[in-house]
């Protein structure tokens, strides 16, 4: 057993048993991000600060919610927005958050997919950034159901049959999901297992091993330069902060966080107060009616963009293409052969790339909203179309790159 | 500056798929309908100057109050909502208020032919009469008759001023949609009850009452509790104003409210299903200021700690 002197101070004692003044110097002050960065880097924390307010939000719902179909509706809209003091006040930053929390996750891939952010050893680092999205999305998936509105009984119905796999017909498979024929109380106790538990639990594993793949790569620059992290490192302690290319996580990093923060904080709850019928689907405010299919049945926007891809396609080759756009921008890394690491800008044909797919994805958003008749149908098939052929060209397009 | 414009494509895109899945969607999706500020001008205008006096014998000779009650008067309703129900499918309106809430227009047509003013014609094709029959006149100039029951309808109601947005609801609204958030049923106000059977005895009287409701209307008239979420206040007000404009061949009547009474039933479903929205503009005002606070002092703060790393 190691020796243990009297402590002089609180801090002293927690020191000797839990070395929480080693911990802070290596998770925070001689943690190093390169100085060469914009406001764009600050969205990770960005995402685990909503994360945290979905979190807080989350546990002051989940004591008046009610997981029964019965009486779901009623828990959320009534017990929730009128009876609790501020109930209302924490269902809309819950339901706001559930929602912008993808559009940062869409800003923070897009963002390394521009700058480069995937490749020559941090590849672990996009791999597991998807792996949060797909539980993420889960995660929404999931929370949709609760209140039990005629969009949460729908698009439960017609997201779950997805699992029939068109002409294979595992029905059993889809009953199997649900635990009854169609959506019911089994189907509505289940999802909320996944939402408050077993979700969340993989979302907080999934964050610690996104963080803990930065650290052998370190976070991408402006530049996409490779920084010898040491020696820049020794001249910012030998208090050259002016020529050094790096900036310790704290403060420096935590100070320019702070502030992207407090911007989106502000963005944040003007939409929680004034703004948030485009997070709260007025069609879920009518209680689920199994006997009344509603005339237009789409997921919330953060889907809309795959929901489009199953979309222009007969039920088989739909779910392949639906199937293949869930998991192919896992590929990234290695569907892009380029050892550039640089702003798409510098990339040439990749710039083209990168716009191309940006718009497109937004193209498919929006039409993945709109009815699928005439018009919309045909330009959400050529959007598909452009989807596919844009990831078949990447490793062509990348191949020959002039090294920058 | 970079940043500012790294700021400004973010935004532009964010901005961008904003407007196609929300405002364009919606447009492309949802049918449009303005306002006609409750002006009912298919309909005539009432050519005589009615006398309420003469009015209120015309009253009851047209024989009104075979059928429908008028508290302000002590007349009181003829029979009770079940077996109201039961006999005409739904339960008459008292007329205390009528005169204050409708049109006057609107009143005057619909004494005249029911089914034509409050567009449900229809519904009552291959001889099916509407249950209210038309007034022919009980043996004078009948322009002058239906002049003088608007008159004394409107002579023994409250003001507008003096009427709720509860008790416009619950005359206009209130007599084939439940507001349950409310405690509101087809058969008046849910009342708190002492022993379980007397409630469960309520509950069924408001079933059989829905029974017959349901036959007459050819589904069970929904509950608005939340329609000021799932609706907005924009369709709930045109919607009244004429059902079949945004609902072709629905077989909700036209409500025929004036626009005072419209406002106050939009209030009274604001009330039920966004009761909080007061409190949510004035926290809201506060949480602003003090993030405003925040991002000033956030900006000192980097300030601070970047101007020795430049």
């Amino acid at each position: 057993m190691a020796q243990f002197e009297k402590a002089n101070s609180l801090h002293e004692w927690l020191d000797q048993r839990l070395a929480i003044d080693t911990l802070e110097r290596v998770l925070a002050k001689e943690y190093w991000i390169p100085k060469n960065i914009n406001f764009l880097w600050a969205m990770g924390m960005v995402l685990a600060f909503t994360f945290g307010i979905l979190l807080v939000s989350g546990i002051f719902l989940l004591m008046y919610y009610q997981p029964n179909v019965k009486l779901a509706f009623d828990s959320v809209n009534y017990t929730i927005m009128r009876e609790v003091e501020f109930g209302w006040l924490w269902r809309h930053v819950h339901a706001v958050a559930a929602s912008v929390v993808f559009l940062i996750i869409y800003i923070h891939m897009f963002t390394g997919i521009y700058y480069g952010s995937y490749k020559k050893g941090r590849e672990m680092i996009w791999i597991s950034g998807m792996l949060l999205f797909v539980t993420f999305s889960a995660e929404a998936f999931s929370g949709y159901m609760l209140p039990w509105g005629q969009m949460s009984y729908w698009a439960g119905m017609v997201i779950t049959n997805l699992f029939s796999v068109g002409s294979l017909e595992l029905n059993g498979l889809v009953e199997w999901i649900r635990g009854d024929y169609v959506p019911g109380q089994a189907f509505l106790d289940r999802f909320f297992m996944l939402h408050v538990l077993l979700l969340p639990l993989a979302i907080l594993g999934l964050i610690g091993l996104h963080f803990g793949a930065l650290r052998i790569p370190h976070v991408n620059n402006q530049d996409g330069e490779e920084i010898d992290f040491e020696a820049e490192a020794a001249k910012y302690k030998a208090g050259n902060k002016k020529e050094a290319k790096v900036i310790a996580f704290k403060p420096d990093f935590l100070s320019k966080d702070m502030f992207v923060l407090s911007v989106f904080l502000i963005f944040f709850f003007y939409l929680v107060f004034w703004h948030y019928s485009f997070a709260m689907d007025p069609i879920n405010f009518d209680p689920a009616d199994p006997m009344k299919t509603p005339p237009h049945i789409y997921p919330e926007w953060y889907f809309l963009w795959s929901y489009e891809i199953l979309r222009p396609f007969p039920k088989d080759p739909g779910l392949v293409a639906f199937g293949i756009a869930q998991v192919i921008f896992f590929l990234i890394p290695f569907l892009d052969r380029s050892p550039n690491v640089a702003p798409a800008v510098r990339r040439g044909k990749f710039n083209i790339w990168f716009w191309v797919m940006l718009v497109d994805v937004i193209v498919l958003t929006v039409m993945g909203k709109l009815p699928p008749e005439g018009i919309f149908s045909t330009i959400g098939l050529v959007a598909t179309v452009v989807f596919f052929a844009l990831w078949i060209s990447l490793p062509f397009i990348t191949k020959n790159e002039k090294a920058v | 500056m970079k940043e500012l414009k790294i700021l400004a494509v973010v935004v532009f895109f964010t901005l961008l798929t904003y407007w196609g899945v929300e405002p364009y969607a919606h447009s492309v999706m949802h049918k449009h309908v303005e306002s006609k500020d409750f002006k009912y001008e298919d309909l005539k205008p009432l050519k005589k100057r009615g006398d309420a006096k003469r009015g209120a014998e015309t009253f009851v000779n047209a024989g009104c109050t075979g059928c429908h009650g008028v508290q302000a008067a002590n007349i009181p309703a003829p029979m009770d909502p079940i077996s109201a129900a039961a006999s005409f499918g739904v339960n008459p309106p008292d007329l205390s208020n009528a005169g204050a809430l409708y049109d006057e227009k609107f009143l005057a047509a619909l004494i005249k032919n029911p089914a034509h003013a409050l567009k449900v014609e229809h519904k009552f094709t291959e001889g099916r009469q509407h249950p209210m029959p038309g007034f022919y006149g009980v043996g004078g100039d009948m322009e002058q008759e239906v002049a003088d029951i608007v008159a004394y309808l409107k002579s023994i109601s409250k003001n507008i001023e003096e009427i709720t947005p509860k008790m416009a609801f619950e005359d206009a609204c209130g007599r084939c949609h439940a507001v349950h958030y409310e405690k509101w049923t087809q058969i008046g106000e849910k009342p708190k009850f002492k022993h379980e059977k007397d409630e469960l005895l309520f509950d069924a009287k408001v079933l059989d009452y829905q029974d017959y409701l349901t036959k007459y209307m050819g589904k069970l008239p929904p509950d608005l509790s939340m329609y000021i979420r799932s609706r907005g206040e924009h369709y709930i007000s045109t919607f009244m104003e004429d059902p079949q404009a945004l609902l072709p061949g629905t077989s909700m009547p036209r409500v025929g409210v004036n626009k005072e009474a419209a406002e106050k039933v939009v209030e009274y479903l604001q009330d039920s299903g966004d009761l909080k929205r007061d409190e949510r503009d004035s926290v809201g005002v506060i949480v602003m200021f003090y993030l405003f606070v925040f991002a000033f002092l956030a900006y000192l703060w980097k300030q601070s700690i970047w101007k020795e790393l430049h």
